[in-house]
């Protein structure tokens, strides 16, 4: 390490000048909170530019700013937050060389030029700090976010192989609003019938309590093992819950948790980094993987932190950029950003659900996360299936490993618009997108997709099998 | 010819009300879908920006022998109210001078637009009328209808009329197949700066979900509940369903 992280400077003061005015911004995070672009939850917690010329200044200035720089200044103090701490204690010095000498404007170019392959990114990405992903971010337009992430590649394992090159792959998502067991199993039929499920089938619980956890734990487990699903699967209900069901005997692969970027948001979530640990090695003692051990599957959202009111001042997009140092602390299978579900308070409209997506999926690439994306809006926001196929786009030409598959984008338990199974197809369909391979096998086996990976035209006998089962 | 590939398993339609076997045009939803879907999503917009009646809400509240008192947050329409939350939360200062003159009561209902007005014009009264049985030997305080509302507005709104505890009857986020959707919160003693942690909630109230009177029988045995041990919120569980067995 070559700063005593504790030993954190005072805060500067950084300037720009554009004609006559000087812009001035005290300290990195009013900085970056000024340069990102526009968004209603910035504004807000009082924290966004007040207008474009400062919100461009705010930028110019950041571009000057050395990485370095990064290394000395946090925008938590380290003494009062477990994050920063994290962010400071695992930042890897040695591979921090190669972009050591550089600003943040430098690094945009950097990352853009065609020396940066996917070998170097997967090379530095110890060496990046959320606060620098997010600060770079702040200076790219969507194409460079893009861009840059289709470079990045992150690849896990579990019972299938998640984030190949030419791959996206899909968590089905059959909630019911009471756990029916009986809905919850016609929603998941639907969805393999239409070729989804190979980034985990996982049900978002009406309930909380560890009963009905392990009821639907056990019934998914059942199924996958009696048609032999090379997938895995989950209820994404708090750690503390999946610990007990661990305890209990019950066959919980993935350890699903919501997290945050500061220690103050985490608490709200009623979790800490060591909670996580404990979590995250209940979770390795199943060793329950066929073909890789991550276990984990965290998921995130811009506004969380403000939500809580535990933000510091610090930009939601630098919030949500730090819950990833949380995140990569765990190997994840799966980190989600669900993108437009906190409402139009955040992000307004589909153009800052858009860029926010783009965003969040270029940060936690840049990081070393297996990025998926909950494309999604509520009905208070500007926003609709437009807006989705847009960024679902977007998405998918960027690499996104995962994307969530809801039977008609209408997830009637959580009672907000996501992606479907047939939007999954559209994106196959013009992208050329596989699914994992091991999945993509096992539908093949099944008569559900013929050998191109379309789906079939007619119901063949495996299919019919899964049918039965109804 | 039709060009849709449908699916042989619409029976499983029969077990939630998921949007299950589809078809599909190609890889994509048939136009039929397309459509409905596009509905829905319309209905539940109009249900966000719909403007909650107030005058008729009045006369219906009249008609069931009850006063009301109409009030607004500090947000000043729809816009603002969607990107400022926290003016949503405070009275605005006409209504807030409006509500200091009123005598301390037991109990204050407060029936608020929140995301979506629909849901109490449609379910406010019915549920008003499920409760008010119940309640004969409670100190009430005239109705308090609230625009532009958010839960914690009836904090201040309870604060002010020195209420034990506030009832608020609110639109809830409206899905795309549950427009109408009534959420009912119970914060006992209320003041600024109570949190989510300090209520009780009842959600999803309409015909389609959880009825009136299965409602009005949750949110009787909080009340008595919450007046016994002196709270609300995450400490004070949901029992009614055993106190019915008893």
């Amino acid at each position: 390490m070559n700063a005593k992280p504790y030993t954190i400077c005072d805060i500067m003061a950084y300037t720009h000048t554009i004609g006559s005015r000087i812009w001035r911004f005290n300290g990195l995070k009013t900085l970056l909170a000024k340069a990102s672009p526009a968004r209603s939850g910035d504004e807000l917690a009082g924290v966004a530019a007040e207008s474009e010329e400062e919100r461009m200044a705010a930028r110019m200035a950041l571009a000057d700013v050395p990485l370095k720089h990064f290394l000395e200044e946090a925008v938590i103090s380290y003494e009062s937050d477990e994050v920063t701490r994290l962010i400071f204690d695992t930042h890897d010095a040695g591979a921090f060389s190669e972009i050591g000498h550089l600003t943040v404007g430098d690094f945009r170019n950097w990352l853009l030029s065609h020396a940066t392959d996917t070998e170097t990114l997967t090379r530095i990405a110890p060496a990046i700090t959320p606060e620098m992903a997010a600060a770079v971010s702040k200076l790219m337009r969507n194409q460079d976010l893009i861009l840059v992430a289709q470079k990045c590649r992150v690849v896990t394992r579990f019972r299938n192989t998640i984030g190949l090159p030419g791959q996206m792959s899909v968590r089905l998502q059959p909630n019911h609003p009471t756990d029916d067991a009986k809905g919850i199993a016609a929603s998941m039929l639907d969805g393999l019938l239409y070729g989804c499920g190979d980034a985990v089938i996982g049900i978002n619980p009406a309930s909380d309590s560890l009963s009905a956890v392990i009821t639907l734990l056990d019934m998914l487990d059942k199924f996958r093992e009696r048609y032999e699903v090379p997938t895995q699967s989950c209820v994404l209900t708090h750690v503390t819950t999946t610990i007990q069901a661990i305890e209990q005997g019950a066959p919980v692969d993935l350890v699903f948790q919501s997290i945050a970027g500061t220690e103050k948001a985490n608490a709200s979530f009623g979790v800490n980094l060591t909670l996580l640990k404990e979590a995250h090695e209940a979770g390795l003692s199943l060793s329950r993987g066929t073909v890789g051990n991550n276990v984990m599957y965290f998921e995130t959202g811009q506004g969380s932190a403000l939500s809580a009111d535990a933000h510091h001042g610090v930009d939601q997009q630098t919030c949500e950029a730090r819950a990833y140092a949380v995140a990569r602390a765990f190997s994840p299978l799966l980190v989600n950003t669900v993108v437009g579900f906190i409402g139009p308070e955040y992000l307004y409209d589909g153009k800052q659900i858009t860029r926010a997506g783009l965003e969040d999926h270029f940060c936690g690439k840049l990081l070393g996360l297996p990025m998926g994306c909950d494309i999604c809006y509520t009905n208070h926001a500007e926003a609709d299936q437009d807006d989705m196929d847009t960024l679902l786009t977007l998405l998918a030409v960027a690499g996104v490993n995962f994307i969530m598959g809801v039977p008609g984008a209408d997830d009637i338990m959580l009672n907000y618009q996501s992606t479907s199974f047939h939007d999954a197809l559209y994106v196959r369909s013009v992208l050329g997108l596989k699914r994992a391979p091991e999945f993509e096998a096992w539908l093949e086996k099944m008569g559900i997709t013929s050998q191109d990976g379309n789906l079939s035209e007619r119901l063949l006998p495996g299919a019919a099998r899964l049918l039965e089962s109804a | 010819m039709s060009e849709i590939i449908e699916n042989p398993w619409t029976r499983l339609r029969s077990f939630t009300g998921a949007r299950l076997a589809l078809g599909r045009a190609g890889d994509s939803l048939p136009t039929r879908e397309v459509l409905e879907f596009g509905l829905a999503h319309a209905q539940a917009r109009d249900a966000v920006h719909h403007a909650l009646n107030t005058e008729a809400l009045t006369l219906d509240i009249a008609a069931q022998c009850l006063e009301s008192i109409t009030v607004q947050s500090a947000a000043q329409d729809r816009a603002e109210y969607l990107r400022r939350p926290d003016l949503g939360r405070k009275l605005n200062a006409e209504s807030h001078s409006r509500l200091t003159s009123l005598s301390k009561c037991d109990l204050v209902f407060i029936v608020a637009d929140g995301l979506s007005a629909i849901a109490p014009e449609h379910h406010a009264i019915p549920m008003l009328q499920q409760m008010k049985h119940t309640l004969e030997s409670w100190q009430i305080a005239p109705v308090i209808i609230a625009t532009q509302a958010r839960v914690a507005l009836g904090d201040e709104i309870g604060e002010l009329l020195k209420a034990e505890m506030t009832v608020m009857l609110i639109g809830e986020r409206p899905g795309l197949s549950s427009p109408d959707s009534l959420g009912i919160y119970l914060t006992y003693d209320p003041r600024v700066g109570r949190t989510d942690a300090d209520r009780n909630c009842i959600s999803n109230v309409r015909p389609e979900g959880l009825s009136y009177e299965a409602a009005a029988h949750k949110l009787y045995h909080l009340m008595l509940a919450a007046h016994k041990i002196g709270h609300s919120g995450v400490a004070l569980k949901d029992e009614s369903d055993q106190l019915r067995l008893s």
